[in-house]
């Protein structure tokens, strides 16, 4: 069919056996480098220059900022784009795969051209290279904890429409502990640690409300987020309302410190984006591997995706079917839970009403553009996040692109996803469906 | 199970078969399942009330404290829910004494909109999340015809009207043309669409054409006054022509579902889509169909928000009237009549709010809580029957949705 056509030409195509040539990607790319050639090269005015800046005051070397001149460096840019847009054409026409480094190179391409343009004639006001990546993975954390969670349970068939909730539980728990302990004990840091402990706590209870009707009751697994999202919204402004406005103590701005990895985090650009962040960002990579490794290669695995592939066939070999999915269902509920920290102790802040604004729903769209996998969402999360920081970014520089356009960006590339036009992707076969013996 | 159903029809030949039905029938389920969304709500208010901790620090002293704290803090918050929603004794005229029940219903007109064309496209097999997006798409291109064009009185209101239907029916064209030519899943295009119409109202209302002259807030100018649902039972009640066209809508869809072909086919395309198309019918029209429709009645819950009640364009134009109406839909198990009912009880709800604030001192976010927890209950009667001991049903009725 449609999809059969307009697979993108990515790795996984089947070497002889389809013998299409997959040229909408090719195209795609095409098309978006002559639209940067218009819009970012033409569009920039002649004489004008772009200042970089890629310091930050804690390196080892001070890289100096640097200032091109904005109109040769976009049309040189989107030149470049073009002609790996071409490379992928002929990569295509060969029927060879087309190799990831060409998509990741024009993409970067592509930025660096808007960015050009965007930044041009801006004097003072530099493009902040390495504040824009610092941003873009601050910002992804929250995305990427709930699309592990989605993928977690959706590998075993529980839909989890419900990461807005957890996420939201999460980060209110996480707020509350935190001022509890810290106003109890004195201690600040001690009270952003037991909220950081207290988070996924919060997403587990969500997650365990979702497992309990779905696997129990057999209750449409969507319906059960829906309203649960509404549970949480709904619970948590109440608390906020009641409480937290007669214990101001238990809703204060409480962050995690900073704990950067000595010598590692002065290396330029490198170090203050990964090497320099708190607990909630460390432990983020350490799940993304982790998780990556049990899910695909040891037996628990195995048999969690047997559960969500064809969850008869592994009642047959043994496989507890309810029991597995009720237990991926409340861990993920649990990392969602762990993400929501990122809202309150994590960026130092009270918790506010429904304060989440959406993101567990981007996280959703994470996880199905990062096709079920750890790592494939925590691609996806920072695809997503670096989105955001450009948004940022822009509206400290000025920027001609209206904010919304850039806002919209994560959920128009999902709506292409699961459309099938930049790829196929295919949920696990048995998800939202109860597994009735 | 077997041995249950044994003692069912035995009983029933013992001559209590009538209360034995009752207990048994899903109004008993919706019941006793807002009761006990109703206990669970007396409990969160228990649980904040500052009072009740007070009395509760010489609990063993005096206990009666305790507990008389607990009641009024519960009863408190339920008589001004019921003041707020239905009847206000305190009125002083007739008219102020059943203004909150207006008020309801004025709140249940967008409500029993959206619900609407969600329950068809339930009872399609089509979950459509985006109810939100329509609602303000249709809003949007509605509204613009209200404030920008200037047209004769009757006309232009049927314009403006339209348009809503118009905007809402795109905006559930899309995920239908989707699914049905890629097989997209419509849950999760529409909750994308839900946010992509959202941003694109925000920008809109950056531009010159949507901007109220001199004001600086995101705000349209406001609908004309050719363009307003006109008021039906006077000034003194806000409850506008909306109200009534909702109505007909529900006629008209328990018209579309039960007699006519069409709402057959969409029938027969929910509940198995492989027999559907064995029998000829055309599943991929029938799935854009029911998007559309869906689209569209939301789009006029949009035109209640911008028509009736808010008379301008902001961002929070839909609210969250398109996640409440999931809630209204489920309620009414996709039924025009369910829902019609369902509209109103959440209608009332949410009408209760300032009354809680002002009355009660509480936030108005309990109503969150006991909507969504009346359906969770609804969506797993097991549950209810046995937190209630009530008897499981001879034969259980499959659920849409």
């Amino acid at each position: 069919m449609t999809t059969a056509t307009m697979d993108a030409p990515a790795a996984e195509a089947p070497a002889g056996i389809v013998r299409h040539r997959r040229l909408v990607a090719p195209i795609a790319l095409g098309a978006i480098g002559l639209l940067s050639l218009i819009v970012f090269g033409f569009g920039t005015q002649g004489g004008l220059e772009t200042t970089f800046a890629i310091a930050r005051p804690t390196d080892f070397v001070d890289i100096p900022d640097f200032a091109v001149p904005s109109q040769a460096t976009a049309i040189i840019l989107s030149l470049v784009a073009l002609g790996l847009a071409g490379l992928s054409f002929w990569f295509a026409w060969a029927h060879r795969p087309v190799p990831l480094w060409l998509y990741s190179a024009f993409a970067l391409a592509v930025i660096f051209a808007m960015l050009t343009w965007v930044g041009a004639g801006k004097g003072s006001t530099s493009m902040q290279i390495t504040g824009l990546l610092i941003g873009s993975v601050f910002l992804a954390v929250p995305l990427v904890f709930g699309a592990l969670a989605g993928t977690l349970c959706e590998r075993s068939g529980i839909i989890n429409i419900a990461i807005e909730g957890q996420l939201l539980a999460g980060a209110f728990l996480a707020a509350v502990v935190a001022g509890g302990v810290a106003s109890a004990s004195g201690s600040r840091a001690l009270g952003a640690y037991m909220g950081l402990i207290a988070a996924p706590i919060a997403g587990a209870l969500v997650g365990a409300a979702l497992a309990l009707f779905a696997v129990k009751y057999w209750v449409n697994q969507i319906v059960v987020g829906v309203v649960l999202n509404v549970l949480v919204v709904g619970v948590t402004n109440f608390l906020f309302g009641t409480l937290l406005k007669e214990n101001p103590d238990l809703n204060q701005a409480i962050g995690l410190p900073r704990l950067p990895i000595p010598l590692l985090h002065q290396i330029p650009i490198i170090g203050p984006v990964l090497f320099n962040s708190n607990m909630v960002v460390y432990l983020m990579y350490i799940i993304v591997i982790v998780m990556n490794i049990m899910l695909f290669k040891s037996r628990w695995g195995l048999r969690v995706r047997a559960v969500g592939e064809h969850p008869r066939a592994a009642d047959t070999v043994g496989i507890k079917v309810n029991r597995t999915r009720v237990r991926n269902t409340i861990l993920g509920g649990a990392i969602a839970g762990l993400g929501g920290a990122f809202f309150t102790v994590a960026n130092g802040l009270a918790f506010g009403k429904e304060m989440t604004g959406g993101k567990g729903f981007i996280a959703l769209a994470a996880m199905i553009l990062g096709r079920w996998s750890p790592k494939g969402a925590l691609a996806a999360g920072l695809l997503f996040g670096f989105a955001d920081a450009l948004r940022e970014q822009f509206g400290i520089v000025g920027s001609s692109i209206p904010s919304q356009f850039l806002a919209m960006l994560p959920y128009l590339a999902t709506i292409f996803a699961v459309a099938g036009l930049v790829g196929h992707v295919r949920p696990p076969a048995a998800e939202g469906i109860p597994y009735k013996k | 199970m077997s041995d249950q159903t044994a003692t069912a029809t035995d009983e029933k030949r013992d001559g209590r078969g009538l209360l034995r039905e009752i207990a048994e029938s899903q109004t008993a389920v919706v019941v006793f399942a807002i009761i006990a969304s109703m206990i669970l709500g007396s409990l969160l208010i228990i649980a904040a009330s500052e009072d009740v901790r007070e009395a509760a620090t010489y609990f063993f002293s005096r206990p009666s404290d305790t507990f008389s704290a607990m009641w009024h803090a519960v009863s408190s918050a339920y008589i001004a829910m019921f003041q707020g929603a239905i009847y206000n004794p305190n009125g002083g005229t007739f008219a102020a004494q059943i203004r909150p029940f207006m008020q309801t219903l004025t709140v249940a007109t967008p409500l029993l909109f959206a619900g609407l064309g969600l329950g068809i496209g339930f009872r399609a097999g089509l979950f459509n999340i985006g109810a939100q997006g329509q609602i303000i798409m249709g809003a949007t291109l509605g509204g613009y015809v209200g404030f920008a064009w200037d047209l004769p009185v009757g006309l232009h209101l049927l314009l403006a009207v339209l348009g809503c239907a118009l905007g809402g029916a795109i905006w559930g064209f899309i995920p239908g043309i989707l699914k049905a030519t890629t097989g997209a899943h419509e849950v999760i295009v529409t909750i994308m669409l839900n946010y992509i119409a959202l941003n694109l109202l925000s920008w809109l209302l950056t531009l010159e054409a949507f901007q109220r002259p001199g004001s600086d807030n995101p705000q349209s100018p406001q609908v004309a006054d050719t363009a307003e649902y006109p008021l039906v039972l006077g000034d003194q009640f806000p409850l506008h022509l909306g109200f009534v066209l909702a109505l007909l809508c529900a006629w008209g869809a328990w018209w579309l579902m039960e007699r006519s072909t069409l709402g057959f086919q969409f029938r027969a395309v929910g509940a198995n889509p492989s027999a559907a198309r064995t029998a000829g019918m055309n599943v991929k029209r029938a799935i854009v169909l029911v998007m559309v429709i869906a689209g569209a009645l939301a789009g006029l819950a949009g035109s209640a928000q911008v028509l009736g009640t808010e008379k301008s364009l902001t961002s929070g134009i839909a609210a969250s009237f398109g996640f409440d109406a999931i809630t209204v839909a489920l309620l009414g198990r996709s039924r025009p009549l369910g829902i019609v009912l369902a509209a109103i009880l959440f209608g009332g709800l949410r009408a209760a709010g300032p009354a809680l604030q002002v009355q009660a001192q509480l936030p108005v976010d309990i109503v969150l809580v006991i909507q969504s927890l009346i359906v969770l209950f609804i969506a797993a009667p097991p549950l209810v029957r046995f937190l209630f001991r009530l008897p499981a049903p001879t034969h259980e009725k499959e659920v849409a949705a």
